[in-house]
């Protein structure tokens, strides 16, 4: 029974979302000139973030996963830092090393590179603080790979570029793709770093979550149908994750 | 379910019991009044015994958290309209207004842009400044339209971000971020060391008039009238016009 509750309560304000609102109401708050310039900067924004976090998120990674290196594990620590570390802080963090009178500030003004209040700002923070939801689900699934398959398609003559690309990344696929879900939806919902680092600029550095914050201030309609549509993009990206997530169990 | 009930009844006595014990306001109050609402509190706790809680928010934030059945005592906003829009829905009583401020333009001490006075205003290529939901977001634009369109589309031009509360403006400035923000005078003051004010001329600035009333469902109600007295004694203006505010 006390496990109903929790669940009733963590049920309750998302269909509140719902069911307040009607879909003349949406409509008519997606259409606010707040939401277009929002929804493209969320969508351009997460795919460059999730680029990044690809490239260089999956080599790391599969260091993590095969190597036995304290080393290793010591840095499989730091990674996960982001995770607990408040939005807020991370943002400030962001500003005290990438702004204009940062730690590597100096550096960046003298190749003419201005970060603060731009969007390669939004990138950042949203890299930052879904790194570790990717990284962790690539390192375990690099982890999960049985080494013998390794040994043997090298034995057998491949290279290990060919083993990386043919062997190793189709076996870890479930658990990439997983983490790459998880990571997107988490830098699409950035928001206390990205308000920190990036400031808030229609077209420019007002991602969706920043633009559901502003909109609540002047118009309650469209800052709920901006809600609506990041719990349905929500609920799609756990109800793709979940058979897969079933699978690994068994 | 026994239990349950029973560990209700428990929570519920201990929190009537807490709620007699201390006596306690909250007061909603504009993000620019932070240093002197804080000063304020402590002289009325002294004198009355009575906690003051202050919460501190762009008004417009407050105003939707008081229409949101947001439980408070005293509501002290940066500009009139979002008081008027409380006081139409019958949420405030009377307001009156206790303390004016006045639109100032900020630069970093160092002052990278060499902003010299408010016609250089468009040499800041980084701008930063209010929401036009937020006060000082709305009387930026309306000071900015006092000065003719071809000024204003320059000076609008370099806004580099729109911050929610008037703090976050005065934030951005003090640690260098943005090249000139603008902020009430006495944001300004609270961050003295660290920015330079530049005066909006007279003929084109605004006077921030701050009303301040009693919630209609006060649960303090007349704790709240005392501390609102506190604002327009003659010790509560001294202490708002040594924050920089001028008298009403």
């Amino acid at each position: 029974m006390l496990g109903g509750g929790l669940l009733a309560f963590l049920v309750i304000p998302v269909i509140a979302l719902f069911v307040t609102g009607s879909p003349t109401d949406w409509l008519a708050g997606l259409r606010h000139p707040i939401t277009a310039p929002a929804m493209l900067l969320s969508l351009v924004t997460t795919v460059l973030s999730l680029g990044v976090l690809v490239a260089f998120g999956t080599p790391l990674a599969w260091w993590l996963g095969r190597s036995e290196a304290r080393a290793a594990r010591l840095v499989e620590t730091v990674v996960q830092l982001p995770i607990v570390v408040p939005p807020a802080v991370a943002g400030l963090a962001l500003l005290l090393a990438f702004g204009r009178r940062g730690l590597l500030g100096p550096l960046l003004q003298g190749l003419n590179i201005d970060i603060a209040f731009s969007t390669i700002a939004v990138v950042l923070a949203q890299v930052f603080v879904a790194a570790p939801f990717y990284i962790q689900a690539a390192t375990t699934a690099f982890a999960g790979i049985d080494e013998n398959l390794l040994v043997v398609a090298r034995t057998l003559g491949a290279r290990p570029a060919t083993v990386l690309f043919r062997v190793a990344l189709p076996l870890a696929r479930r658990g990439l793709i997983a983490g790459a879900a998880l990571a997107w939806a988490r830098a699409l919902g950035e928001f206390g770093a990205t308000l920190m680092f990036a400031g808030n600029l229609s077209g420019r550095t007002q991602t969706l979550p920043l633009a559901v914050y502003t909109a609540l201030e002047s118009d309650v309609r469209a800052a709920q149908a901006l809600a609506v549509l990041l719990v349905v993009i929500a609920l799609v990206i756990i109800i793709f994750l979940r058979p897969r997530r079933g699978r690994h169990r068994r | 379910m026994k239990k349950l009930v029973i560990a209700a009844l428990v929570v519920s006595a201990v929190a009537a019991t807490a709620r007699a014990e201390s006596r306690e306001i909250t007061v909603f109050a504009a993000a620019s009044l932070r240093e002197v609402f804080e000063d304020l509190a402590k002289t009325f706790e002294a004198k009355s015994g009575i906690k003051v809680r202050v919460n501190l928010a762009g008004s417009q934030e407050l105003r939707m958290q008081i229409e949101n059945g947001a439980s408070a005592d005293v509501f002290a906003s940066a500009d009139q309209k979002h008081m008027a829009a409380l006081a139409k829905a019958k949420l405030v009583a009377t307001p009156r207004v206790f303390a004016r401020n006045m639109p100032v333009v900020i630069v970093p001490k160092d002052n990278p842009a060499r902003v010299g006075s408010f016609a250089e205003l468009s040499r800041a290529k980084k701008l930063v400044v209010g929401v036009p939901e937020v006060p000082i977001g709305s009387y930026t634009l309306e000071i900015l339209d006092r000065t003719g369109a071809e000024f204003k589309q320059k000076v609008l031009a370099n806004v580099a971000s729109r911050e929610l509360n008037v703090r976050q403006v005065l934030a951005k400035v003090t640690l260098g971020e943005a090249d000139a923000g603008i902020v009430y005078r006495t944001d300004a003051m609270a961050g003295k060391d660290k920015v330079q004010i530049i005066e909006i001329p007279a003929k084109v600035n605004v006077i921030a008039e701050y009303p301040v009333a009693v919630l209609s469902n006060a649960p303090q109600a007349a704790a709240a009238r005392a501390f609102v007295d506190l604002l327009f004694s003659s010790d509560g203006q001294k202490r708002l016009a040594a924050g920089g505010f001028a008298a009403p």
